[in-house]
């Protein structure tokens, strides 16, 4: 397909199936608590609502923090799903982390100061296992780039399977969900009230959530990648995976930052590393 | 359609209430009422709240704290009184310490009766505030087009 | 030849005059015409075609060795009076020994020493002396400034030494030029001892008993490379009565393999790299010009450039692997570092040697991909976190706080200086700003050629993310309004400050053609072939430029359409801003301090891991040299 093309389908689809991956979190989370939940529609009409109401903000310049946050996040999609660089699309990603972490900054309330250090945590802990995983599938198949993956002959998770697991790992602190849900609390727990959230409303916290969506969308879709030699597997193993996530927020409670770094670190070293040693060895 | 009404967020505040109404307020959450049904979200943050539950009478200290709260609610907003203290003051209306319910410190939308309201008046308090608020948003456009 | 010769005489004829003017006025006229002359001479160098044809010495090879000769003669005595003096027996010994061994390789070589050319000018010395020049010249002009008021203002009981001061300043700056020109050995082991002399009394500055034991153990661990570099230079003439650094690195393993090995333990401490690291920390008590110059921009640089010079020779060799697990161990360790310590000439410090590990890591590597990504890695840190020096000396003048924690709100207290050090932060730290570009560079020469030390870079990099973001958060957070300060900096000041900051933006936004015209042609020089970003890749990166540079242009929004209110304190806020009614109804203020994590990182056990680690990995990368 046309890299064009797969540049228009995300930047216009992902929104869409981010929403429904977000509403459907909800509905099976509230399934989970005997609950009915919400319709699988409600992130819209969060987003709705959020971009009629009235911006509040500390300082003006925190929002403009939030619109680079979007633009880069958007950006770092599109870069994915356009085939380039894998480790160019890291580092995007990574600047996008640092405009919204910078404008929890700028908004200078207790809450959003302590949920963008937490933030910044989340970040160490996370960020050598995305390399890694970068890395290894380079080790695999030769090339950073993420058409020359996608179109690499076998399936890239047999070969991974420790960088797969430890990405799955870090997954849970990527999507925020417990136990890793430090910085900002999603929608029904109130840690640090809304950690980074706390000081945006209004069209801004409307688009963190927009971005959120098109980040969730690009995390699957580097699942997908691990299982690229039969695209259908792919999508129902990304589909397995983020329930798999879902489920794995409802069952545990939230841990403290020392206790996540450290798992987090150990995990990269022996599943990630590991993996990567074994490839190595194996050239 | 806004959407405004389909995303109902709250923030729940005791002013000085025995707990009775919020226990009940907090029992919609639980699986036999389940407010998340109706996109409801307890936020403990005013910036992203629309409706703000008030429970319990207003003394000295939570005055200042419900003008601050409400001064950080976006627009439009709405405030709705829970419980016959958040009401009128109820059977402490009289005592040296109260001002009464929450309408001497902010504009109420709506009341919602009951020592300890129950459940569903609740609820059906949240609606008539939905009503309320759609009617505050549409204000809003108009003035805002009217610029 | 004539334009290398001025660009290398010029400053130390300027030094020599410098120590001679008292008076403000004269020094300032002298500096600023040098600098401007040295700053021109480099550019019109870099025009030239290079590697150079360069013509016949003006003056006879024989009375430039024999000069050289007695001052290197004049400075072992003044360092060996040092040791005596201050009763350190290991700078004594050290220095007997280097004597010692320059003595006997005089006895050896007698007339070899003069043949051959002694100086070599390609590529990467264009670009070395582009940084010392331009960053180095930039740094001078800092200096009439910063030490005016130093000496007027923030530190009156420190006796007022400038003409010495300036003085070492550029012949520093003419030191360094002569080492990234010369090929014979001897020469550049001259310069590489004027650079060390000069980092020694630089640091001694102040005189305080604190300072003097920085400079003491900056000397002794200088001195122990100088050792090494001069056991390397009769080594490697004794296998082929041959003194230039390009012949060394064109001979075959057999033969230059223990002189490199020997070469990049000199390097190593240069550039304090494990276990070496503690004199480049001790060093910050001096003032800032002199960590700027010689701590991060130039002087390191030195030890590090020594190290990609020698790639071709240790790559693919254990020697080479060592090398490149110091670097690669440093950089994790420093990066850690970092984090612990509010102090921000320290934070400074810890960054830059863990950015220089990752320049020795590429050096031993060794592949053209990693030297590569080793130059581009040089020419960037040079530039951004001489700038970051330079402002965090022009914030400690106002603040009179180093504390990263008193630096809240300086966007509004000092919005000029605090905009600059947001920019060199972004320049260490954010893609797609150069030194986030040269890590992915790095990131790919290592992938290639030893996957195993892609780890530490991997969790370095990712702790490099904490300590800039947390310091670059606490620039931009507002607790409290506060008054600008009216005149931040000085002319001097200003000058250099914008200079650089515009420098760093144009490394960045010329990145490609840095790449294609200076750093590509000296590695496919060396090495037949030279990595290189691709035409797609740079495409991308200049879009994310574009996009990252269109924020500031947000601010000219002005904030409309924005309600601004108190931020959630509980619904306790009182009069606004950070003030909230707290228990007994006292009003408190809130106060935000940044993590430093030491519950999980501590400074004093991670410098002895490194100190422990660099000692093992050195002493098997020598091992294997001699075997």
């Amino acid at each position: 397909m046309n890299p064009w093309l797969r540049l228009i389908l995300y930047l216009v689809l992902a929104p869409l199936a981010g929403g429904l991956l977000a509403g459907w979190d909800r509905r099976v989370s509230a399934r989970m608590q005997s609950r009915r939940g919400p319709p699988i529609l409600q992130p819209f009409y969060d987003v709705l609502k959020l971009w009629q109401k009235q911006n509040l903000a500390v300082h003006a310049s925190q929002n403009y923090f939030v619109l680079f946050f979007l633009l880069l996040v958007v950006f770092t999609g599109a870069l994915f799903f356009a085939g380039s660089d894998l480790l160019l699309v890291i580092f995007a990603l990574t600047t996008a982390s640092i405009f919204f972490v910078l404008g929890a900054y700028k908004a200078s309330s207790p809450f959003s100061f302590i949920g963008a250090e937490r933030e910044l945590i989340q970040m160490m802990a996370y960020e050598p296992m995305v390399l890694l995983t970068a890395i290894g599938m380079y080790m695999a198949t030769k090339t950073f780039y993420v058409h020359g993956i996608a179109s690499h002959g076998g399936m890239l998770v047999l070969a991974l399977p420790g960088v797969f697991l430890g990405f799955v790992f870090m997954l849970e602190i990527k999507f925020r969900k417990s136990p890793f849900d430090l910085s900002s609390s999603h929608h029904a727990h109130q840690e640090l009230v809304r950690g980074i959230t706390t000081e945006f409303s209004g069209r801004a916290l409307a688009m963190i959530e927009i971005a959120h969506w098109y980040e969730s969308v690009f995390l699957l879709g580097w699942i997908w990648l691990f299982f690229a030699s039969s695209p259908v597997l792919g999508v129902v193993m990304a589909l397995v995976v983020y329930g798999f996530v879902v489920l794995v927020d409802n069952v545990f409670a939230r841990l403290k930052w020392q206790t996540a770094l450290a798992s987090s670190w150990i995990v990269t070293v022996v599943l990630g590393f590991g993996n990567i040693i074994v490839l190595s060895l194996q050239r | 359609m806004s959407g405004i009404t389909k995303s109902p967020w709250i923030l729940h505040y005791d002013a000085s209430s025995c707990n009775g109404c919020d226990i009940e307020t907090l029992a919609c959450l639980t699986p036999i009422f389940d407010v998340e049904r109706l996109g409801v979200i307890n936020t403990g943050n005013p910036k992203h709240a629309d409706i703000f539950l008030v429970t319990g009478a207003v003394n000295e200290q939570s005055k200042g704290v419900i003008q601050n709260l409400y001064r950080q609610l976006p627009e439009p907003k709405v405030v709705v009184a829970v419980g016959a203290c958040a009401s009128s003051g109820g059977i402490f209306r009289d005592c040296y310490n109260i001002s009464g319910g929450v309408d001497s410190v902010v504009p109420v939308d709506v009341y919602v009766p009951g020592c300890a309201a129950r459940p569903e008046a609740i609820i059906d308090g949240v609606v008539k505030g939905l009503a309320v608020l759609e009617e505050k948003h549409k204000r809003m456009r108009l003035a805002k087009e009217a610029k | 030849m004539t334009l290398v010769l001025a660009l290398v005489a010029l400053p130390f004829l300027a030094g020599l005059v410098l120590l001679c003017l008292r008076a403000d006025a004269p020094r300032r006229g002298v500096v600023i015409v040098v600098t401007a002359a040295v700053c021109a001479g480099c550019i019109m160098l870099a025009c030239l075609p290079a590697p150079m044809e360069l013509g016949e010495l003006p003056v006879s090879r024989h009375a430039l060795n024999l000069g050289m000769m007695a001052v290197e003669a004049l400075m072992g005595l003044y360092i060996l009076w040092v040791g005596v003096r201050s009763r350190h027996f290991l700078i004594v010994a050290l220095m007997l020994a280097q004597g010692a061994v320059m003595v006997w390789f005089e006895r050896l070589a007698g007339a070899d020493a003069n043949a051959g050319h002694p100086l070599f000018v390609d590529k990467f010395s264009i670009i070395m002396a582009l940084i010392n020049g331009l960053v180095g010249g930039g740094i001078c002009l800092y200096a009439l400034g910063y030490m005016r008021e130093y000496h007027t203002e923030a530190h009156r009981d420190i006796p007022d030494r400038r003409p010495m001061f300036f003085a070492l300043l550029f012949v520093f700056m003419g030191a360094m030029f002569g080492l990234v020109f010369a090929d014979d050995l001897p020469w550049l082991f001259f310069f590489w001892e004027i650079t060390t002399l000069c980092s020694f009394l630089l640091i001694g500055y102040t005189q305080t008993p604190e300072a003097r034991k920085n400079a003491l153990r900056a000397l002794v661990m200088n001195l122990a490379g100088g050792l090494t570099f001069a056991l390397a230079i009769v080594c490697f003439y004794r296998e082929t009565r041959s003194l230039g650094l390009q012949a060394l690195i064109h001979s075959g393993h057999a033969v230059a393999l223990l002189p490199a090995a020997l070469l990049c333990f000199a390097g190593i401490t240069k550039a304090a790299q494990c276990p070496f690291s503690s004199w480049l920390l001790g060093a910050m008590v001096a003032p800032t010009p002199v960590s700027a110059l010689l701590h991060s921009s130039t002087m390191v640089k030195a030890g590090v450039y020594l190290i990609l010079r020698l790639a071709p020779v240790i790559t693919g060799t254990t020697v080479g692997m060592m090398v490149a697990s110091v670097g690669a161990v440093t950089f994790l360790i420093g990066s850690l570092a970092a984090i612990t310590t509010s102090e921000a000439k320290r934070v400074l410090a810890w960054s830059t040697v863990a950015n220089l590990g990752l320049v020795v890591l590429c050096g031993g590597i060794g592949t053209s991909q990693a030297v590569w990504a080793g130059v581009l890695l040089i020419i960037f840190h040079a530039v951004a976190k001489c700038l970051l020096f330079l402002c965090v000396g022009v914030v400690e003048h106002k603040l009179h706080s180093r504390n990263i924690e008193d630096m809240s709100g300086l966007v509004l207290y000092m919005p000029r200086v605090a905009v600059m050090m947001l920019i060199g932060m972004a320049g260490m730290s954010l893609a797609p700003f150069g030194m986030l570009i040269s890590k992915w560079a790095v990131l790919r020469a290592v992938v290639d050629a030893c996957p195993v030390l892609s780890v530490f870079i991997v969790f370095g990099s990712a702790a490099t993310l904490f300590f800039w973001v947390k310091w670059m958060g606490k620039l931009v957070e507002v607790v409290r309004p506060q008054t600008r300060v009216i005149k931040e900096i000085s002319l001097d000041e200003s000058l250099a400050l914008y200079g650089l900051s515009v420098a760093t933006f144009l490394a960045c936004l010329l990145f490609p053609l840095l790449s294609t015209q200076f750093v590509e042609p000296y590695v496919a020089g060396v090495y037949g072939h030279s990595g290189s970003l691709g035409q797609g890749n740079i495409i991308i990166m200049m879009i994310m430029m574009m996009l990252v540079m269109l924020f500031p242009l947000s601010f000219l929004s002005g904030g409309r359409g924005v309600k601004l209110v108190d931020p959630y304190l509980g619904g306790a806020n009182a009069g606004g801003g950070p003030c909230f009614t707290g228990s007994a109804g006292a009003v408190e203020t809130m106060t935000l301090q940044n993590y430093y994590l030491g519950s999980v990182l501590n400074e004093v056990w991670l410098s002895r891991v490194a100190v422990a680690g660099g000692v093992v990995l050195l002493a098997v990368m020598i091992a294997f040299a001699i075997l």
